[in-house]
């Protein structure tokens, strides 16, 4: 019997990619390279306009414990640092650096030959050095997540290959077509963490994948493949570990709270490159997909390259654009131009012909969004509180625990905007809390 | 590229299932229920239906105007309302009184507490005892179905009233009787087949979940047979299965967790058994669901799920 946790929805699936190999897409002839790409603190620039820069170079980079440094996807001319768009909507200071299409690698890049004596200490730094992030979409800096404190023991590395969220098929052909460099990036991860057991989770819906992963590590023991009902938020970090090992993330606690260190395959792919191949993390496999766009696509994408580069790698957008997002239909952030970058953290791009945005009525307490919520909470109380500014109870409501997956908005007869109710409510809490110290 | 896109907060996707298909399916499932009335009682059940039918959602259109809201007859949940109220009156009540009745329904028990999903009533039965105790001879007149054994149009007793007034002069009908709905009572509720039809697919498209009617059933049939009374009677007769599968699970008025659900339908199913053994009146189904709708938001209160992380033992390393 599969392990399930509560809730969670099984809308569409719509991976139309996921029979399309991945692709290289073209060389962009101008990259915006945010100096945020993670969760942390910003980087400060390393250029200066009119420096020349290679693939590979740092560009940006701060001495803070949680952050992960910048690296140019490109080699060329820095021609601005100015702030830009970010899609995560914000401005975010960016170096722009167009290519002189030469690609010329970076002399600091250097393979690494031998394996077996690497300490992991080196590990670490090679992966803090890489700028690597959590490629699943969250970007919170890997080398943080690989140093918990010493009274967490950690004993089990779970790797997500649940890839929940409909249209995104990035992680599912990074399995299928270079396993091999993610269990050896995973294996990196175990020494990292000096854990004895690994599991990766993927979800049934990919058998292929679970076939080719499975046969790759049939020879060691300690590592193994569990497969996972199909059921979103199935990939969402907690969900994942309540699945696997039936253990409950507390509230407001992480992952080492109960000795899980939980890393997306993209990342453990990221960590094999940086470790073996010595690149930082300039590029990474994104799904350009959707009802809008005309030949969908898994293109591995130089970091930097705008979203319309891509778009028109894909044939074009195919008939009236409503909606541009990026990352999943769930969680996905939307965006109301093509004219962002993508960044380490982007899943995918996906062009919809629907917006999604309907008018509401009022609440029936039909009881849905609570059966759905993998989170146990009240969502249609939230847009009631909110909406009467009763943020305390709210509170009281547990507000802060919702995960934002989304589940209560998609199920929801009344179309109400749940989410959109939950981030307001959570914004001023948090807002009232900081205004307090 | 000068093109803007739409900018919203996640989620970009939505199931299609909206409150005017939950609505639909509430009508559908109706229509087993409604054709048996009509098929019983003939012309009686026609007009009442149509009445019924026509007045709900005029009375929400009119209230609304009046008051100055939004037009939300297209959720069609006055359309149930309506169709709902009409199942529960009796067949010979004029179409007048019956006109009245949804109106009371739609505009004092829906509308003057701000429309739909703010009621705190079934508004149905709001209507239904409004006109019991205005119109309380009207409302209790009976008469046996055209397919009954006995004489048609000739005015009767209910199975319960048989039992609780002790008519030694009326036959009770068979079982089977009354799982047909071959018997006096009101349009919609004698078919208990006709009601299980529609409840089955209530619960197959999954617009109700099983938590209210079979903890109310259960409790009905526990107590009776606890009693030694004889449990498909009490299960068959009244509008036990009209008010189980159709007005105790009404989404607006019980509460919101399946745990407070089944709270809910416990207690629906010892006040109509209360009310029936003991109260004045010989059936209980409309008072007890609306007296237990009273309860529905401390049952919310009480039955708020533990969040994840906080049910977990804390995870200790061996």
């Amino acid at each position: 019997m599969k392990r399930k946790f509560h809730g969670g929805i099984h809308p569409a699936e719509e991976k139309n990619t996921k029979d399309i190999p991945i692709r290289q897409a073209r060389e962009p002839k101008k990259v915006v390279l945010p100096l945020q790409q993670h969760t942390g603190v910003p980087c400060q620039p390393l250029v200066k306009v009119g420096d020349e820069v290679k693939v590979g170079q740092k560009i940006g980079d701060v001495n803070a414990l949680i952050s992960a440094p910048v690296h140019s996807s490109v080699s060329g001319k820095v021609v601005a640092i100015e702030p830009y768009l970010h899609p995560t909507g914000s401005i975010v200071s960016s170096v722009i650096i167009e290519s002189d299409e030469k690609n010329t690698l970076s002399e600091e890049i250097k393979p690494r030959a031998n394996l077996e004596n690497i300490s992991l200490e080196e590990i670490k730094k090679i992966i803090r050095e890489a700028g690597i992030v959590g490629l699943g979409g969250a970007a919170f800096p890997t080398h943080v997540k690989l140093s918990p404190p010493k009274e967490k023991k950690i004993d089990t590395l779970i790797l997500n290959g649940a890839e929940c969220e409909p249209y995104l098929t990035a992680d599912y052909r990074l399995m299928v077509e270079r396993t091999e460099e993610i269990i050896s990036g995973m294996k990196l991860l175990m020494k990292a963490l000096s854990v004895e057991r690994g599991i990766i989770g993927i979800e049934d819906n990919k058998p292929e994948a679970i076939k080719t992963v499975g046969k790759a590590i049939s020879e060691g023991n300690s590592l193994k493949v569990v497969s996972l009902r199909t059921k979103y938020p199935q990939g969402s970090e907690k969900h994942l570990i309540k699945s696997i090992l039936n253990r409950e993330v507390p509230s407001g606690g992480l992952p080492l709270d109960v000795g899980v260190v939980v890393n997306n395959v993209g990342t453990a792919y990221a960590v094999y490159e940086a470790v073996v191949k010595g690149l930082p993390l300039i590029k990474r496999v994104v799904t350009v997909s959707g009802n809008g766009v005309k030949e969908p696509q898994n293109l591995e994408v130089k970091i930097g390259t705008l979203f319309q580069d891509l778009i028109s790698q894909c044939g074009g957008f195919d008939g009236k654009i409503e909606k541009i997002i990026m990352g999943g239909p769930l969680m996905g952030i939307a965006q109301y131009t093509t004219e962002v970058p993508v960044v380490k953290g982007t899943t995918g791009i996906l062009v919809l012909r629907d917006s999604g945005v309907i008018q509401s009525r009022p609440c029936i307490r039909c009881g849905r969004c609570i059966d759905v919520c993998p989170v146990y909470l009240m969502p249609t109380m939230y847009a009631l509180l909110v909406e009467h500014k009763k943020w305390e109870d709210a509170e009281k409501y547990n507000i802060l625990d919702c995960i934002e997956c989304g589940c209560c908005a998609y199920i929801c007869p009344s179309r109400i905007p749940l989410v959109h109710y939950i981030k307001y409510g959570k914004t001023e809490l948090l807002m009232k809390r900081t205004q307090k110290r | 590229m000068e093109e803007k896109f739409i900018l919203s907060v996640s989620p970009h996707l939505k199931t299609k299932e909206d409150v005017p298909r939950v609505m639909l399916d509430v009508i559908i499932a109706l229509i087993p229920a409604s054709l048996a009335a009509v098929y019983f009682f003939r012309w009686y059940a026609l007009r009442t239906i149509l009445v019924c039918l026509i007045f709900a959602p005029l009375a929400e259109w009119v209230s609304e105007k009046i008051m100055k809201r939004k037009n939300t007859i297209d959720d069609l949940s006055a359309v149930v309302t309506g169709l709902l109220l009409a199942l529960t009156l009796p067949p010979t009540l004029p179409p007048w009184i019956a006109a009245i009745g949804v109106i009371v329904a739609i505009v004092l028990g829906k509308a003057f507490f701000g429309g739909l999903g703010w009621n705190p009533f079934n508004p149905a039965l709001v209507g239904r005892a409004v006109l019991v105790a205005c119109w309380p001879v009207e409302m209790t007149t009976w008469i046996k179905p055209v397919t009954s054994r006995v004489l048609q149009a000739v005015t009767t007793a209910t199975p319960l009233n048989i039992v609780k007034e002790k008519l030694v002069e009326e036959i009770l009908p068979t079982h089977l009787e009354l799982f047909l709905g071959n018997r006096a009572g009101s349009l919609g509720e004698t078919s208990v087949l006709a009601l299980l039809i529609g409840g089955i697919y209530l619960l197959y498209r999954r617009q109700i979940t099983w938590h209210i009617p079979l903890s109310y059933l259960g409790v009905v049939a526990l107590s009776s047979f606890l009693l030694k009374i004889d449990v498909l009677f009490q299960l068959f007769t009244g509008g036990l299965i009209l008010g189980a599968f159709f007005m105790a699970t009404d989404y607006v008025t019980s509460p919101l967790t399946r745990k407070g659900q089944i709270i809910f339908g416990l207690l629906c199913g010892l006040m109509t058994m209360l009310i029936r053994l003991k109260g004045g009146f010989p059936e209980g189904v409309c008072y007890s669901i609306l007296i237990v709708n009273m309860l529905t938001p401390t049952i919310d209160k009480l039955t708020v799920p533990k969040k994840f992380g906080a049910r977990s033992r804390m995870f200790t390393n061996k």
